[in-house]
C-alpha cells in the first residue's frame, strides 16, 4: 500500500509542498521588511508560483508520470528564490519575470507533449545545429550592445538572449552527432605520431565550434558563453569518447585562443587586470566586482534576512545589474553563507540527478543529451558564480532559473523539460514496460 | 560510458566546493577587513541607522535633528536642521555627500553614542545585538540661540561679509558663533555642488578660520605687551604728530590726524594713534611683543572642541598660508598698529580681550556644555579649563579702565548701551583693495566686553569690505549683541 503510493509523481508532489512552505516564507519576509507586514499581495504571490508549479506537476502527471520526482521542484526552489530577490529589489521587474515563467512553463508543457518519445529529438540534431549557428550568427550581426558585450537582439519592445537557446540547442546538436561518430572519434583509423586523429571531416564540427566560440570571445567580447560552449563541447567529448586527447587539446586550445584574443582585443586584458586587481579601479572597472565583493562580505554566515540587506540605494541597486549577473551576491548578502551554500548545493542536487537519469539511459543520445544539459546546468551556474567571487574573471551569463531574464527563464525550463523527457523514458525501460 | 559520466560530475562538484570555499573566504575570513574599507558604501549606511543625537542649544531650542525613512527594510535617519544657515556656523553638517563639520565633527562620537561611557556603551550593544536602532546622545551647545539670530541678522544688515563672536570670559563659553554668507545645512546632502559654487565660501566658519589683519584691535596686545614690561605705564608720553618714522615706509594715524605732543599711552589707546604705537612697539622690540602675542594664543592653534580643519592659526604670515617663524625679523612699528602681515581671527581677537575682561585670566573656549542620554540623563559636563594667563591682573584692570573711555569717548561710542558700561576698541585695517568707486576698502574690527566691573560678556566683530570704520560699522553690531546677552 504504502509502496503503491511513493510513485515519482507523489513524491515530486511532497517536494513541491517544501518548496511552497519556503515560497511563502521568503515572500512573507521580504514584505515585512518593506511594509512593516505581510500584506495579502505576499500571499496572493506565494499562491500564484504555488498553482503554477502544480500545474506543471499536473502535466507531468499526465504526460510522463514515471520521470524524476526531483528536478522541478529543485527548479521550482531556484526559481522562487529568484523571484523572492527580484521582487526585493523591485517588485515591476518581479511581475515581468512572473511572466517568463508562465511562459517558460508553457514551453516547458509543449516540449513534455512533443517529446514523450525523447528519440524524435535525434532526428532533428542538424536542425537544432543549424538553429544554433543562426542564432549566434544573428546575435553577432544584430545584436545591440549592452554593457560593452554583444548579446541581445531588439525585437519590438523585448530583448532577446538568443545564447540561452543556442545553448540547449547545441548541447541537442552535439549529443546527435558524437551519438553517431562516437566509434570514429574514440578509435581513429589514421594516426599521427602514434596519436589517433580522426579524419578532418569527422573533426570539422568540432573545430567549427571551437572557431565560433573564439569569435563568440573575440567579435562579441563575451568570454562567459564563449567557455559555457566550449565547456560542454569539451564535456560531451569525454564522456563520448573517454580520450583524454580532447579534453587536453580542448583546453590548451582555448588558452592559446584566449592569449590570441588578449593580443588582438584589449578589452580582454583589461577585464583581466580588472579580475587580478578590482581594487585598482573601485570605481570604474572595478566597481561591479568590488561592490559585488562588499555584498557578500556583508552577509556573514547567516546573512541580513531578506529584504534587509543593503541592496538599494534609493530606486537603483548598489551593485549594477543585480537582478541579472549579480543575483548571487544579493542572495549571499541576505541569506549569508548558510544561504549561499545551500544555493549552490540545489544546483549541485540538479545536477546530479541530471548525471543519474544520464548513468540510467541505454542509448547513447540520450545518455549524452542528459550528461550535457546537466553539465550545461552546472557549469553556467559555476562560472557566473565564480565570477562574482573573483574565482574567475567576471563575465556576463546567467544564474539559471535565478537571474532575471525571460531568454534564460524559458531555455532553462525548456532544457528542464528534455531531462524530465529522458527520466520518463529510462525509467519506463528500467521498470520493464 | 557511466564511469565517465561519474568522474564528469565528481569534477564539477569539485569545482562547487571551490565556489563554496571562495564565498566562506569573502563571508567569514575577509569579511572584517572589507567592512572597514573607506570605499564601502555601507559604512555610511551604518551610520544612517544610527539615530544621531540632537543638538540643543543653551537656551533649548533644537538646531539639529532626524528624519526618519525606510530603506532596505530597516529606518535609517537624515538629518535636519531647523535653524537652517542662522546656526550652520556652529552645528555644522551631518551628510553622506560630504561628510561632517562644526559640532556634527567634533562631537561626532557622543552624537552617535560611540563614547566610552561604560553604561552607554552597554545600551549600545544591546542595540545592536537585538536590531534595535542605536540612539545617540544629545550635544547641549553653550550657544545662546537668540544672540545668534541677533548677530545674523546684524551682520546681513551691514550688507558686508563678516563675523560676530561672543565669548563668557569667565568660562569660555561661546555664547555666539555667527558668520556671514553662511549656507543651509539641509542642502548639504542635495545640492552640496551648489552650495560650494556660491560666492564668498559659505562653508567657512570666518569665526574660526576667517584671517583679518586686526588693525587697531591689536593696541591692546601692544599695550599688554609695554605694561607687562615694567617700562611703561599709562602715563608714559610719546612724540605726536601725524607720521613717524619706522624701517620701512613713514607711518601716519588715521585720516591724517595729528596727535598731541606729547600723548600718553592711555590716551593714545582711547584716540587709537597709529604714531604712538609704532613708537610703543620700536621701543619695547619684537622679541617681547611676539612672547606678548604667544602668551595671549598667537602662533599656537586655539584648543577648543571644534574641528582642527576648521580653526586657523592667528600670527604673523609672510605669505598667505605661511605662518611666519616666532623669531623670524618683522617690521615691528606696523605689527604693533595690527598691519604687515599679521593676521588674526575674530576667536584669537575674542579671546584676547575676554582674557582682558577675566582679571588676566585666558579660559579655553568651548561651544559645548554637556551630554544628555537619549532619556535626558546627564552624562557629562565640560568643566572650565584654564589656558594661561596672559597679563596680570593689574595691567588687565588698567587696560579695562582705558578701553572703557574708548566707548565712552573715543573711537567706540557707537557701542553704548544706555548707562551700561561697556570696555572696548575699535579697528579699521587697511586691506589694500577698492571698491568700485575707488574708495579703499578696510576690515572693520570692534572688540568690546561689559559690563565692566563684573564682564560676563566678550565680543569680537568684523565687517570685511567695508568703506567705514570700526566704530561706525562694527561696533553697533556689537553694541545690538551685548544688548541681548546682558
Amino acid at each position: 500500500m504504502i509502496d503503491r503510493l511513493q510513485t515519482p509523481r507523489n513524491r515530486e508532489l511532497v517536494n513541491l509542498l517544501v518548496v511552497a512552505l519556503l515560497v511563502v516564507t521568503g515572500f512573507g519576509a521580504v514584505f515585512i521588511a518593506r511594509e512593516n507586514a505581510v500584506s495579502t499581495t505576499s500571499l496572493t504571490y506565494a499562491a500564484f508560483f504555488i498553482g503554477l508549479y502544480l500545474i506543471a506537476h499536473v502535466v507531468l502527471r499526465i504526460a510522463l508520470p514515471r520521470a524524476d520526482p526531483y528536478l522541478l521542484p529543485l527548479a521550482a526552489l531556484l526559481a522562487a528564490i529568484g523571484e523572492v530577490e527580484i521582487y526585493r529589489i523591485n517588485p515591476d521587474l518581479a511581475r515581468d519575470q512572473g511572466v517568463w515563467i508562465i511562459v517558460g512553463l508553457i514551453v516547458f508543457t509543449v516540449i513534455v507533449f512533443a517529446f514523450r518519445d525523447i528519440r524524435k529529438l535525434e532526428a532533428l540534431k542538424y536542425t537544432c545545429g543549424a538553429a544554433a549557428v543562426i542564432l549566434l550568427a544573428a546575435t553577432m550581426v544584430l545584436g545591440t550592445e549592452v554593457n560593452g558585450a554583444r548579446l541581445w537582439i531588439r525585437i519590438g519592445g523585448y530583448q532577446i538572449q538568443p545564447g540561452e537557446f543556442a545553448k540547449v540547442l547545441l548541447v541537442v546538436f552535439i549529443a546527435g552527432y558524437l551519438r553517431e561518430n562516437r566509434e570514429v572519434l574514440e578509435r581513429p583509423s589514421r594516426r599521427v605520431l602514434g596519436v589517433g586523429i580522426p579524419a578532418m571531416r569527422h573533426l570539422m564540427p568540432l573545430l567549427a565550434m571551437w572557431g565560433m566560440a573564439l569569435l563568440l570571445l573575440v567579435a562579441v567580447n563575451d568570454f562567459g558563453s564563449s567557455l559555457l560552449y566550449f565547456s560542454i563541447l569539451i564535456a560531451m567529448l569525454y564522456i563520448a569518447t573517454g580520450r583524454m586527447l580532447y579534453v587536453l587539446g580542448g583546453i590548451a586550445a582555448f588558452v592559446l585562443g584566449a592569449l590570441a584574443a588578449v593580443q588582438v582585443a584589449p578589452h580582454v586584458q583589461d577585464r583581466i587586470d580588472v579580475w587580478l586587481n578590482p581594487w585598482a579601479t573601485p570605481r570604474t572597472t572595478g566597481y561591479q566586482i568590488v561592490q559585488s565583493l562588499y555584498s557578500i562580505a556583508d552577509g556573514g554566515i547567516f546573512g541580513t534576512g531578506f529584504g534587509r540587506g543593503f541592496v538599494m540605494v534609493g530606486k537603483q541597486t548598489v551593485i549594477p545589474d543585480a537582478q541579472t549577473d549579480f543575483i548571487f551576491s544579493v542572495i549571499a548578502t541576505e541569506t549569508g553563507l548558510a544561504g549561499a551554500a545551500g544555493l549552490l548545493l540545489v544546483y549541485l542536487a540538479f545536477v546530479y540527478r541530471g548525471m543519474k537519469i544520464a548513468s540510467m539511459a541505454d542509448d547513447g543520445f540520450t545518455k549524452l543529451l542528459a550528461a550535457g544539459l546537466s553539465f550545461a546546468i552546472g557549469f553556467q551556474a559555476f562560472v557566473i558564480v565564480a565570477g562574482v567571487t573573483k574565482l574567475l574573471p567576471l563575465t556576463g551569463i546567467t544564474l539559471p532559473f535565478v537571474s532575471y531574464g525571460g531568454s534564460s527563464i524559458v531555455a532553462n525550463f525548456g532544457l528542464l523539460a528534455l531531462l524530465l523527457c529522458v527520466s520518463e523514458r529510462v525509467n519506463r525501460e528500467g521498470a520493464g514496460a | 560510458m557511466n564511469g565517465r559520466i561519474t568522474r564528469l560530475y565528481r569534477g564539477l562538484a569539485l569545482a562547487f566546493v571551490a565556489l563554496i570555499l571562495m564565498t566562506t573566504y569573502w563571508q567569514v575570513w575577509a569579511a572584517p577587513s572589507l567592512e572597514a574599507r573607506q570605499d564601502n558604501p555601507r559604512l555610511v549606511y551604518k551610520e544612517l541607522s544610527i539615530k544621531r543625537g540632537r543638538i540643543i542649544s543653551a537656551d533649548g531650542v533644537t538646531l539639529a535633528t532626524n528624519t526618519a525613512r525606510r530603506a532596505n527594510g530597516r529606518t535609517i535617519y537624515f538629518r535636519r536642521y531647523p535653524r537652517g544657515g542662522d546656526t550652520a556656523a556652529i552645528v555644522g553638517y551631518s551628510s553622506v555627500q560630504a561628510s561632517r563639520a562644526g559640532v556634527e565633527r567634533s562631537r561626532n562620537d557622543y552624537l552617535t553614542g560611540a563614547n566610552t561611557d561604560l553604561a552607554g556603551g552597554v545600551q549600545r550593544l544591546l542595540d545592536t545585538v537585538q536590531g534595535e536602532t542605536v540612539q545617540g546622545n544629545d550635544v547641549i551647545l553653550s550657544l545662546n540661540l537668540k544672540a545668534q539670530r541677533i548677530a545674523m541678522r546684524e551682520l546681513r544688515a551691514t550688507g558686508h561679509r563678516g563675523a560676530v563672536v561672543a565669548v563668557e570670559p569667565s568660562t569660555g563659553r561661546i555664547l555666539v558663533m555667527a558668520s556671514i554668507p553662511t549656507y543651509d545645512p539641509n542642502d548639504v546632502d542635495t545640492h552640496f555642488g551648489a552650495v560650494l559654487a556660491r560666492p564668498g565660501a559659505p562653508l567657512l566658519n570666518r569665526v574660526t578660520q576667517g584671517l583679518y589683519p586686526p588693525g587697531s584691535t591689536f593696541k591692546i596686545v601692544t599695550a599688554s605687551a609695554a605694561l607687562e614690561s615694567g617700562k611703561f605705564t599709562p602715563d608714559s608720553e610719546f612724540k605726536g604728530g601725524t607720521c613717524v618714522k619706522t624701517q620701512g615706509p613713514r607711518l601716519c594715524n588715521a585720516s591724517g590726524e595729528v596727535a598731541p605732543d606729547p600723548s600718553t599711552l592711555a590716551d593714545s589707546l582711547v584716540h587709537s594713534y597709529n604714531t604712538t604705537f609704532a613708537q610703543v612697539g620700536q621701543k619695547l622690540g619684537q622679541d617681547a611683543l611676539i612672547e606678548q602675542m604667544q602668551k595671549f594664543g598667537f602662533f599656537s592653534p586655539i584648543p577648543i572642541d571644534y574641528p582642527r580643519d576648521q580653526m586657523a592659526t592667528s600670527g604673523i604670515y609672510t605669505r598667505p598660508g605661511k605662518l611666519a617663524q616666532p623669531d623670524g625679523r618683522v617690521d615691528v612699528a606696523r605689527v604693533a598698529i595690527g598691519q604687515a602681515g599679521l593676521l588674526a581671527t575674530p576667536l584669537q581677537m575674542a579671546l584676547v580681550t575676554a582674557s582682558i575682561a577675566n582679571r588676566g585670566v585666558m579660559m579655553e573656549p568651548r561651544v559645548t556644555d554637556k551630554i544628555l542620554s537619549p532619556s535626558g540623563r546627564t552624562i557629562q559636563t565640560f568643566g572650565n579649563q584654564e589656558m594661561g594667563r596672559p597679563v596680570s591682573p593689574q595691567t588687565a584692570a588698567t587696560l579695562s579702565e582705558i578701553m572703557q573711555r574708548v566707548v565712552d569717548e573715543g573711537t567706540g561710542t557707537a557701542a553704548q548701551i544706555g548707562d551700561l558700561p561697556v570696555a572696548g576698541k575699535t579697528g579699521t585695517a587697511q586691506t589694500g583693495r577698492k571698491d568700485s568707486a575707488g574708495r579703499p576698502l578696510s576690515d572693520a574690527w570692534f572688540v568690546a566686553f561689559a559690563p565692566v566691573s563684573a564682564p560676563k560678556v566678550a565680543i569680537a566683530v568684523v565687517v570685511e569690505d567695508s568703506t567705514g570704520f570700526g566704530g561706525t560699522v562694527a561696533a553697533p553690531v556689537a553694541r545690538d549683541v551685548l544688548d541681548e546677552l546682558l
